[in-house]
Protein backbone atom coordinates (compact mmCIF):
# COMPACT_ATOMS: atom_id res chain seq x y z
CA UNK A 1 0.00 0.00 0.00
CA UNK A 2 1.65 3.21 -1.10
CA UNK A 3 1.22 6.66 0.31
CA UNK A 4 -1.05 7.97 -2.37
CA UNK A 5 -3.62 5.29 -2.11
CA UNK A 6 -3.63 5.76 1.61
CA UNK A 7 -4.38 9.45 1.11
CA UNK A 8 -7.22 8.61 -1.24
CA UNK A 9 -8.54 6.16 1.22
CA UNK A 10 -8.60 8.90 3.84
CA UNK A 11 -10.23 11.39 1.44
CA UNK A 12 -12.96 8.93 0.68
CA UNK A 13 -13.56 8.40 4.34
CA UNK A 14 -13.75 12.18 4.98
CA UNK A 15 -16.19 12.66 2.13
CA UNK A 16 -18.39 10.04 3.58
CA UNK A 17 -18.22 7.75 0.60
CA UNK A 18 -18.29 4.07 0.95
CA UNK A 19 -14.88 2.50 0.90
CA UNK A 20 -14.62 0.34 -2.13
CA UNK A 21 -10.96 -0.40 -2.21
CA UNK A 22 -9.68 -3.01 0.12
CA UNK A 23 -6.03 -3.02 1.06
CA UNK A 24 -3.93 -5.61 -0.61
CA UNK A 25 -3.38 -8.69 1.45
CA UNK A 26 0.17 -9.30 2.45
CA UNK A 27 1.18 -12.92 2.17
CA UNK A 28 4.10 -14.23 4.10
CA UNK A 29 6.44 -16.70 2.68
CA UNK A 30 5.86 -19.82 4.70
CA UNK A 31 8.85 -21.07 6.62
CA UNK A 32 8.90 -24.70 7.58
CA UNK A 33 9.24 -24.27 11.32
CA UNK A 34 8.63 -27.90 12.15
CA UNK A 35 11.53 -29.08 10.01
CA UNK A 36 13.96 -26.66 11.62
CA UNK A 37 12.64 -27.55 15.02
CA UNK A 38 13.27 -31.25 14.57
CA UNK A 39 16.77 -30.62 13.23
CA UNK A 40 17.47 -28.31 16.13
CA UNK A 41 16.21 -30.82 18.63
CA UNK A 42 18.06 -33.70 17.06
CA UNK A 43 21.52 -32.24 16.79
CA UNK A 44 21.84 -29.13 18.91
CA UNK A 45 19.39 -29.52 21.76
CA UNK A 46 18.95 -33.19 22.57
CA UNK A 47 18.34 -34.54 26.05
CA UNK A 48 21.98 -35.14 26.82
CA UNK A 49 22.96 -31.62 25.89
CA UNK A 50 20.00 -30.30 27.85
CA UNK A 51 21.12 -32.05 31.01
CA UNK A 52 24.71 -30.89 30.53
CA UNK A 53 23.49 -27.35 30.00
CA UNK A 54 21.34 -27.63 33.12
CA UNK A 55 24.30 -28.88 35.16
CA UNK A 56 26.60 -26.14 33.95
CA UNK A 57 23.98 -23.47 34.56
CA UNK A 58 23.29 -24.79 38.08
CA UNK A 59 26.95 -24.69 39.02
CA UNK A 60 27.33 -21.29 37.37
CA UNK A 61 24.33 -19.78 39.16
CA UNK A 62 25.40 -21.22 42.51
CA UNK A 63 28.99 -20.00 42.13
CA UNK A 64 27.85 -16.52 41.12
CA UNK A 65 25.42 -16.53 44.02
CA UNK A 66 28.10 -17.58 46.52
CA UNK A 67 30.56 -15.00 45.22
CA UNK A 68 28.01 -12.18 45.45
CA UNK A 69 27.15 -13.20 49.00
CA UNK A 70 30.83 -13.50 49.93
CA UNK A 71 31.38 -10.02 48.58
CA UNK A 72 28.56 -8.85 50.85
CA UNK A 73 30.03 -10.68 53.84
CA UNK A 74 33.31 -8.92 53.11
CA UNK A 75 31.73 -5.54 53.73
CA UNK A 76 29.69 -6.52 56.78
CA UNK A 77 30.66 -5.21 60.23
CA UNK A 78 33.26 -7.28 62.03
CA UNK A 79 32.27 -10.58 63.61
CA UNK A 80 32.10 -10.24 67.39
CA UNK A 81 32.23 -6.47 67.43
CA UNK A 82 30.20 -4.70 70.09
CA UNK A 83 29.21 -1.73 67.90
CA UNK A 84 27.28 -3.97 65.56
CA UNK A 85 24.16 -2.21 64.24
CA UNK A 86 22.09 -5.23 65.28
CA UNK A 87 22.69 -4.54 68.98
CA UNK A 88 20.64 -1.39 69.30
CA UNK A 89 18.28 0.07 71.89
CA UNK A 90 15.87 -2.87 71.57
CA UNK A 91 18.53 -5.21 72.90
CA UNK A 92 19.36 -2.77 75.67
CA UNK A 93 15.71 -2.64 76.71
CA UNK A 94 15.39 -6.43 76.65
CA UNK A 95 18.49 -7.00 78.76
CA UNK A 96 18.28 -4.17 81.23
CA UNK A 97 14.59 -4.24 82.09
CA UNK A 98 13.77 -7.77 80.94
CA UNK A 99 14.00 -9.33 84.40
CA UNK A 100 11.85 -6.64 85.93
CA UNK A 101 9.19 -6.72 83.22
CA UNK A 102 8.92 -10.43 82.54
CA UNK A 103 10.30 -12.04 85.70
CA UNK A 104 12.44 -14.51 83.76
CA UNK A 105 16.20 -14.61 84.21
CA UNK A 106 16.67 -16.34 80.87
CA UNK A 107 16.30 -13.38 78.52
CA UNK A 108 15.66 -15.54 75.48
CA UNK A 109 12.71 -17.29 77.15
CA UNK A 110 11.40 -13.96 78.40
CA UNK A 111 11.69 -12.58 74.91
CA UNK A 112 9.98 -15.36 72.98
CA UNK A 113 7.23 -16.00 75.54
CA UNK A 114 6.52 -12.50 76.78
CA UNK A 115 7.59 -9.71 74.45
CA UNK A 116 7.08 -11.78 71.31
CA UNK A 117 4.56 -14.33 72.51
CA UNK A 118 2.31 -13.80 69.53
CA UNK A 119 5.13 -15.00 67.28
CA UNK A 120 5.49 -18.17 69.34
CA UNK A 121 1.74 -18.73 69.17
CA UNK A 122 1.97 -18.64 65.38
CA UNK A 123 4.80 -21.11 65.54
CA UNK A 124 2.82 -23.54 67.70
CA UNK A 125 0.09 -23.25 65.11
CA UNK A 126 2.61 -24.13 62.41
CA UNK A 127 3.47 -27.32 64.33
CA UNK A 128 -0.20 -28.16 64.76
CA UNK A 129 -0.87 -27.57 61.07
CA UNK A 130 2.10 -29.72 60.11
CA UNK A 131 0.89 -32.63 62.19
CA UNK A 132 -2.65 -32.25 60.84
CA UNK A 133 -1.28 -32.28 57.28
CA UNK A 134 0.70 -35.43 58.05
CA UNK A 135 -2.45 -37.01 59.51
CA UNK A 136 -4.28 -36.16 56.30
CA UNK A 137 -1.53 -37.60 54.13
CA UNK A 138 -0.51 -40.73 56.00
CA UNK A 139 -3.32 -41.84 58.31
CA UNK A 140 -4.55 -45.23 57.29
CA UNK A 141 -8.14 -45.78 56.34
CA UNK A 142 -9.90 -48.16 53.99
CA UNK A 143 -9.33 -45.95 50.94
CA UNK A 144 -5.57 -45.66 50.89
CA UNK A 145 -4.33 -49.10 51.93
CA UNK A 146 -3.87 -52.11 49.72
CA UNK A 147 -3.70 -55.76 50.71
CA UNK A 148 0.03 -55.99 50.05
CA UNK A 149 0.70 -53.20 52.50
CA UNK A 150 -1.40 -54.84 55.16
CA UNK A 151 0.49 -58.09 54.67
CA UNK A 152 3.78 -56.22 54.98
CA UNK A 153 2.53 -54.56 58.14
CA UNK A 154 1.66 -57.94 59.64
CA UNK A 155 5.09 -59.31 58.76
CA UNK A 156 6.69 -56.31 60.41
CA UNK A 157 4.67 -56.93 63.56
CA UNK A 158 5.75 -60.58 63.56
CA UNK A 159 9.39 -59.59 63.28
CA UNK A 160 8.94 -57.07 66.02
CA UNK A 161 7.73 -59.78 68.37
CA UNK A 162 10.49 -62.20 67.37
CA UNK A 163 13.28 -59.66 67.61
CA UNK A 164 12.46 -58.80 71.20
CA UNK A 165 15.97 -58.10 72.38
CA UNK A 166 16.08 -58.44 76.16
CA UNK A 167 19.15 -56.25 76.69
CA UNK A 168 17.78 -53.47 74.53
CA UNK A 169 14.47 -53.61 76.34
CA UNK A 170 15.94 -53.51 79.83
CA UNK A 171 18.36 -50.67 79.06
CA UNK A 172 15.73 -48.65 77.25
CA UNK A 173 13.25 -49.10 80.08
CA UNK A 174 15.90 -47.84 82.48
CA UNK A 175 16.65 -44.89 80.23
CA UNK A 176 13.12 -43.80 79.43
CA UNK A 177 12.15 -42.47 82.90
CA UNK A 178 15.38 -40.50 83.05
CA UNK A 179 14.65 -39.07 79.63
CA UNK A 180 11.16 -38.01 80.69
CA UNK A 181 12.53 -36.52 83.90
CA UNK A 182 15.16 -34.54 82.02
CA UNK A 183 12.58 -33.30 79.54
CA UNK A 184 10.22 -32.20 82.31
CA UNK A 185 13.13 -30.48 84.08
CA UNK A 186 14.07 -28.60 80.92
CA UNK A 187 10.46 -27.50 80.38
CA UNK A 188 9.90 -26.38 83.97
CA UNK A 189 13.21 -24.52 84.22
CA UNK A 190 12.82 -22.83 80.86
CA UNK A 191 12.64 -19.35 82.37
CA UNK A 192 15.67 -19.59 84.65
CA UNK A 193 18.08 -21.74 82.65
CA UNK A 194 18.70 -22.68 79.01
CA UNK A 195 15.90 -24.71 77.54
CA UNK A 196 12.20 -24.15 77.41
CA UNK A 197 9.15 -25.56 75.78
CA UNK A 198 10.62 -26.42 72.40
CA UNK A 199 13.74 -28.26 73.53
CA UNK A 200 12.08 -29.94 76.53
CA UNK A 201 9.11 -30.97 74.43
CA UNK A 202 11.45 -32.46 71.85
CA UNK A 203 13.22 -34.45 74.59
CA UNK A 204 9.91 -35.78 75.97
CA UNK A 205 8.84 -36.60 72.41
CA UNK A 206 12.09 -38.49 71.87
CA UNK A 207 11.36 -40.44 75.07
CA UNK A 208 7.91 -41.35 73.75
CA UNK A 209 9.45 -42.42 70.45
CA UNK A 210 11.96 -44.64 72.26
CA UNK A 211 9.19 -46.17 74.37
CA UNK A 212 7.07 -46.85 71.31
CA UNK A 213 9.92 -48.35 69.32
CA UNK A 214 11.07 -50.66 72.13
CA UNK A 215 7.79 -51.80 73.67
CA UNK A 216 5.61 -51.70 70.60
CA UNK A 217 2.91 -49.27 69.70
CA UNK A 218 0.10 -51.33 71.22
CA UNK A 219 1.42 -50.60 74.67
CA UNK A 220 1.57 -46.86 74.18
CA UNK A 221 -1.93 -46.84 72.73
CA UNK A 222 -3.28 -47.85 76.12
CA UNK A 223 -2.72 -44.37 77.45
CA UNK A 224 -2.15 -42.27 74.34
CA UNK A 225 -4.87 -42.59 71.74
CA UNK A 226 -5.79 -40.38 68.84
CA UNK A 227 -8.54 -38.76 70.88
CA UNK A 228 -6.14 -37.81 73.68
CA UNK A 229 -3.61 -36.58 71.11
CA UNK A 230 -6.11 -34.20 69.53
CA UNK A 231 -7.42 -33.10 72.92
CA UNK A 232 -3.95 -32.27 74.26
CA UNK A 233 -2.96 -30.39 71.12
CA UNK A 234 -6.13 -28.32 70.81
CA UNK A 235 -6.42 -27.79 74.55
CA UNK A 236 -2.87 -26.51 74.87
CA UNK A 237 -3.28 -24.17 71.90
CA UNK A 238 -6.52 -22.79 73.34
CA UNK A 239 -4.95 -22.39 76.79
CA UNK A 240 -2.05 -20.50 75.25
CA UNK A 241 -4.48 -18.32 73.30
CA UNK A 242 -6.60 -17.51 76.36
CA UNK A 243 -3.68 -16.83 78.71
CA UNK A 244 -1.83 -14.63 76.27
CA UNK A 245 -5.04 -12.97 75.17
CA UNK A 246 -5.66 -11.97 78.78
CA UNK A 247 -2.16 -10.57 79.03
CA UNK A 248 -2.48 -8.62 75.77
CA UNK A 249 -5.93 -7.33 76.74
CA UNK A 250 -4.86 -6.01 80.11
CA UNK A 251 -1.62 -4.62 78.70
CA UNK A 252 -3.28 -2.78 75.84
CA UNK A 253 -5.99 -1.25 78.05
CA UNK A 254 -3.61 -0.31 80.89
CA UNK A 255 -5.41 -2.55 83.35
CA UNK A 256 -3.53 -4.07 86.29
CA UNK A 257 -2.31 -7.59 85.63
CA UNK A 258 -3.27 -9.85 88.56
CA UNK A 259 -0.70 -12.54 87.76
CA UNK A 260 2.26 -12.14 90.14
CA UNK A 261 5.76 -11.98 88.69
CA UNK A 262 7.40 -13.65 91.68
CA UNK A 263 11.03 -13.47 92.72
CA UNK A 264 13.28 -13.70 89.65
CA UNK A 265 15.27 -16.92 89.76
CA UNK A 266 12.73 -18.98 91.70
CA UNK A 267 10.92 -21.86 90.05
CA UNK A 268 7.48 -20.29 90.47
CA UNK A 269 8.25 -16.98 88.88
CA UNK A 270 8.02 -15.29 85.56
CA UNK A 271 4.26 -14.79 85.55
CA UNK A 272 2.77 -16.51 82.51
CA UNK A 273 6.03 -17.87 81.13
CA UNK A 274 5.90 -21.14 83.08
CA UNK A 275 2.36 -22.19 82.00
CA UNK A 276 3.08 -21.09 78.44
CA UNK A 277 6.26 -23.17 78.43
CA UNK A 278 4.28 -26.19 79.64
CA UNK A 279 1.68 -25.68 76.90
CA UNK A 280 4.34 -25.37 74.19
CA UNK A 281 6.22 -28.38 75.56
CA UNK A 282 3.10 -30.57 75.49
CA UNK A 283 2.29 -29.48 71.94
CA UNK A 284 5.82 -30.24 70.75
CA UNK A 285 5.97 -33.63 72.51
CA UNK A 286 2.60 -34.70 71.09
CA UNK A 287 3.53 -33.47 67.63
CA UNK A 288 6.80 -35.36 67.57
CA UNK A 289 5.25 -38.59 68.77
CA UNK A 290 2.48 -38.04 66.23
CA UNK A 291 5.03 -37.73 63.42
CA UNK A 292 6.70 -40.97 64.53
CA UNK A 293 3.47 -42.92 64.86
CA UNK A 294 2.12 -41.74 61.52
CA UNK A 295 5.39 -42.40 59.73
CA UNK A 296 5.64 -45.97 61.01
CA UNK A 297 2.14 -47.45 61.29
CA UNK A 298 -0.08 -44.74 59.95
CA UNK A 299 -2.12 -44.50 63.12
CA UNK A 300 -1.69 -42.84 66.46
CA UNK B 1 39.91 -20.16 67.45
CA UNK B 2 41.49 -23.12 65.70
CA UNK B 3 38.83 -25.52 66.89
CA UNK B 4 36.06 -23.26 65.64
CA UNK B 5 37.64 -23.08 62.19
CA UNK B 6 38.03 -26.86 62.17
CA UNK B 7 34.37 -27.33 63.07
CA UNK B 8 33.28 -24.93 60.31
CA UNK B 9 35.47 -26.82 57.86
CA UNK B 10 33.87 -30.06 59.03
CA UNK B 11 30.44 -28.58 58.32
CA UNK B 12 31.43 -27.66 54.77
CA UNK B 13 32.98 -31.08 54.14
CA UNK B 14 29.80 -32.77 55.43
CA UNK B 15 27.63 -30.61 53.21
CA UNK B 16 29.72 -31.51 50.16
CA UNK B 17 29.71 -35.22 51.06
CA UNK B 18 25.92 -35.26 51.32
CA UNK B 19 25.64 -34.26 47.68
CA UNK B 20 28.44 -36.60 46.57
CA UNK B 21 27.36 -39.85 48.26
CA UNK B 22 25.23 -42.26 46.28
CA UNK B 23 23.59 -44.10 49.15
CA UNK B 24 20.75 -42.34 50.90
CA UNK B 25 21.41 -43.93 54.30
CA UNK B 26 24.95 -42.57 54.29
CA UNK B 27 23.70 -39.14 53.31
CA UNK B 28 21.28 -39.13 56.25
CA UNK B 29 23.99 -40.24 58.68
CA UNK B 30 26.33 -37.54 57.39
CA UNK B 31 23.55 -35.03 57.91
CA UNK B 32 23.22 -36.29 61.49
CA UNK B 33 26.91 -35.62 62.08
CA UNK B 34 26.45 -32.19 60.53
CA UNK B 35 23.64 -31.41 62.97
CA UNK B 36 25.54 -32.48 66.05
CA UNK B 37 28.58 -30.40 65.07
CA UNK B 38 26.21 -27.51 64.49
CA UNK B 39 24.96 -27.88 68.06
CA UNK B 40 28.58 -27.66 69.30
CA UNK B 41 28.96 -24.46 67.29
CA UNK B 42 25.93 -22.95 69.02
CA UNK B 43 27.82 -23.39 72.31
CA UNK B 44 30.76 -21.48 70.84
CA UNK B 45 28.34 -18.73 69.79
CA UNK B 46 27.09 -18.45 73.41
CA UNK B 47 23.54 -19.61 72.76
CA UNK B 48 22.87 -22.70 74.91
CA UNK B 49 19.13 -22.59 74.18
CA UNK B 50 19.85 -23.21 70.55
CA UNK B 51 22.36 -25.95 71.36
CA UNK B 52 19.80 -27.96 73.35
CA UNK B 53 17.12 -27.46 70.73
CA UNK B 54 19.38 -28.34 67.83
CA UNK B 55 20.69 -31.45 69.60
CA UNK B 56 17.17 -32.67 70.36
CA UNK B 57 15.35 -31.58 67.23
CA UNK B 58 17.93 -31.40 64.46
CA UNK B 59 19.88 -34.51 65.38
CA UNK B 60 17.20 -36.65 66.96
CA UNK B 61 13.86 -35.96 65.42
CA UNK B 62 14.86 -34.99 61.88
CA UNK B 63 17.09 -38.06 61.56
CA UNK B 64 14.37 -40.33 62.91
CA UNK B 65 11.96 -38.93 60.33
CA UNK B 66 14.49 -39.47 57.53
CA UNK B 67 15.17 -43.04 58.69
CA UNK B 68 11.48 -43.86 58.87
CA UNK B 69 10.98 -42.50 55.37
CA UNK B 70 13.89 -44.57 54.09
CA UNK B 71 12.34 -47.63 55.69
CA UNK B 72 8.98 -46.88 54.10
CA UNK B 73 10.50 -46.53 50.64
CA UNK B 74 12.62 -49.71 51.07
CA UNK B 75 15.98 -48.01 50.70
CA UNK B 76 17.57 -48.61 54.07
CA UNK B 77 19.83 -51.39 52.77
CA UNK B 78 20.73 -49.53 49.63
CA UNK B 79 19.16 -52.19 47.41
CA UNK B 80 17.15 -49.77 45.33
CA UNK B 81 19.90 -47.23 44.76
CA UNK B 82 20.79 -45.60 41.48
CA UNK C 1 38.96 -10.15 50.98
CA UNK C 2 40.83 -9.84 54.28
CA UNK C 3 37.56 -9.37 56.13
CA UNK C 4 36.54 -12.90 55.21
CA UNK C 5 39.03 -14.20 57.75
CA UNK C 6 37.52 -12.13 60.54
CA UNK C 7 33.97 -12.83 59.38
CA UNK C 8 34.71 -16.55 59.09
CA UNK C 9 31.37 -17.66 60.56
CA UNK C 10 29.41 -15.63 58.05
CA UNK C 11 31.62 -16.80 55.19
CA UNK C 12 31.10 -20.44 56.21
CA UNK C 13 27.35 -19.86 56.47
CA UNK C 14 27.25 -18.37 52.97
CA UNK C 15 29.27 -21.23 51.51
CA UNK C 16 27.02 -23.77 53.24
CA UNK C 17 23.99 -21.99 51.83
CA UNK C 18 25.47 -22.23 48.33
CA UNK C 19 26.29 -25.91 48.73
CA UNK C 20 22.78 -26.65 49.98
CA UNK C 21 21.33 -24.69 47.06
CA UNK C 22 23.47 -26.64 44.60
CA UNK C 23 22.36 -29.88 46.24
CA UNK C 24 18.74 -28.80 45.92
CA UNK C 25 19.18 -28.04 42.22
CA UNK C 26 21.45 -30.87 41.13
CA UNK C 27 20.42 -34.02 42.94
CA UNK C 28 17.46 -35.79 41.40
CA UNK C 29 16.64 -37.81 44.48
CA UNK C 30 13.90 -36.22 46.57
CA UNK C 31 15.33 -37.18 49.96
CA UNK C 32 18.69 -35.66 49.06
CA UNK C 33 16.88 -32.54 47.95
CA UNK C 34 15.30 -32.23 51.38
CA UNK C 35 18.64 -32.76 53.11
CA UNK C 36 19.93 -29.89 50.95
CA UNK C 37 16.98 -27.78 52.06
CA UNK C 38 17.81 -28.54 55.70
CA UNK C 39 21.43 -27.54 55.12
CA UNK C 40 20.22 -24.22 53.69
CA UNK C 41 18.08 -23.73 56.79
CA UNK C 42 20.93 -24.30 59.21
CA UNK C 43 23.19 -22.03 57.16
CA UNK C 44 20.73 -19.18 57.59
CA UNK C 45 20.54 -19.85 61.34
CA UNK C 46 24.33 -19.87 61.58
CA UNK C 47 24.46 -16.50 59.83
CA UNK C 48 21.87 -14.97 62.15
CA UNK C 49 23.47 -16.29 65.33
CA UNK C 50 26.92 -15.17 64.17
CA UNK C 51 25.61 -11.64 63.68
CA UNK C 52 24.28 -11.63 67.24
CA UNK C 53 27.49 -12.84 68.84
CA UNK C 54 29.70 -10.33 70.64
CA UNK C 55 33.18 -11.43 71.64
CA UNK C 56 33.93 -11.76 75.34
CA UNK C 57 30.32 -11.64 76.50
CA UNK C 58 28.20 -14.33 78.11
CA UNK C 59 24.94 -15.99 77.17
CA UNK C 60 21.90 -13.90 78.16
CA UNK C 61 21.06 -15.67 81.42
CA UNK C 62 21.17 -13.27 84.34
CA UNK C 63 22.47 -14.51 87.67
CA UNK C 64 20.08 -14.24 90.60
CA UNK C 65 20.10 -10.94 92.46
CA UNK C 66 22.29 -8.97 90.07
CA UNK C 67 21.37 -6.05 87.88
CA UNK C 68 22.13 -6.57 84.24
CA UNK C 69 23.83 -4.15 81.89
CA UNK C 70 24.12 -4.43 78.13
CA UNK C 71 27.90 -4.74 78.29
CA UNK C 72 27.70 -8.18 79.91
CA UNK C 73 25.58 -10.14 77.46
CA UNK C 74 25.32 -10.99 73.81
CA UNK C 75 22.41 -10.04 71.59
CA UNK C 76 19.42 -12.25 72.51
CA UNK C 77 17.21 -11.37 69.54
CA UNK C 78 18.85 -13.69 66.94
CA UNK C 79 18.68 -16.57 69.43
CA UNK C 80 14.95 -16.14 69.75
CA UNK C 81 14.49 -15.91 66.01
CA UNK C 82 16.58 -19.03 65.37
CA UNK C 83 14.79 -20.99 68.11
CA UNK C 84 11.55 -20.31 66.27
CA UNK C 85 13.12 -21.25 62.96
CA UNK C 86 14.52 -24.62 64.03
CA UNK C 87 11.11 -25.92 65.08
CA UNK C 88 9.44 -24.61 61.92
CA UNK C 89 12.11 -26.31 59.81
CA UNK C 90 11.46 -29.67 61.47
CA UNK C 91 7.74 -29.41 60.80
CA UNK C 92 8.40 -28.47 57.17
CA UNK C 93 10.72 -31.48 56.88
CA UNK C 94 8.08 -33.80 58.33
CA UNK C 95 5.44 -32.50 55.94
CA UNK C 96 7.68 -32.84 52.90
CA UNK C 97 8.74 -36.36 53.89
CA UNK C 98 5.08 -37.33 54.21
CA UNK C 99 4.57 -36.03 50.68
CA UNK C 100 7.58 -38.08 49.54
CA UNK C 101 6.01 -41.21 51.00
CA UNK C 102 2.77 -40.57 49.16
CA UNK C 103 4.66 -39.96 45.91
CA UNK C 104 6.57 -43.20 46.35
CA UNK C 105 3.35 -45.05 47.01
CA UNK C 106 1.84 -43.72 43.79
CA UNK C 107 4.78 -43.74 41.38
CA UNK C 108 7.14 -46.25 42.98
CA UNK C 109 10.19 -44.08 42.63
CA UNK C 110 12.12 -41.32 44.38
CA UNK C 111 13.74 -39.96 41.21
CA UNK C 112 12.11 -36.68 40.25
CA UNK C 113 12.68 -37.15 36.50
CA UNK C 114 11.07 -40.59 36.59
CA UNK C 115 8.14 -39.26 38.56
CA UNK C 116 7.65 -36.44 36.05
CA UNK C 117 7.74 -38.85 33.12
CA UNK C 118 5.22 -41.16 34.73
CA UNK C 119 2.99 -38.23 35.59
CA UNK C 120 3.14 -37.03 31.96
CA UNK C 121 2.19 -40.49 30.73
CA UNK C 122 -0.79 -40.53 33.04
CA UNK C 123 -1.82 -37.21 31.57
CA UNK C 124 -1.80 -35.01 34.63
Amino acid sequence: MNKKSKWRYFMDWVNGEEVIETPKKVTWKKIDFEKWKTIFQKYLWNDRKKSIFYLIMCVFVSVVFISILLQTVNTLPYFGGSNNPASNEVVQRYIESGVEETGATNIVAGMILDYRAFDTFGESNVLFLAVICVVMLLKKDKYNTTEAEEREQKEDDMFEKQDANIILKRIANLLIPLLFLFGIYVVLNGHISPGGGFSGGAIIGAGLVLYASVNGQQKIQKFFTYKIFVRINVGCLLTYCVLKGYSFFTGANHLPNIIPKGVPGALLSGGLILPLNICVGMIVACTIYGFYALFTKGEI
Amino acid sequence: MLIENLLLLFLIVCAVLVSVTKRLLRAVIIFMAYSIVMSVIWIFLESPDLAITEAAVGTGITSILFFLTLKKVHQIKGTHDE
Amino acid sequence: MTNLMTNHYEAAAVILFGIGFMNLLLSRNLIKKFIGLNIMDTAVYLFLAAKGFIAGRAAPIIAQGTTATVEQFINPVPSGLVLTGIVVSVSVTAFSLALVQRLYKHYGSLDLDEIMQKAKKEGH
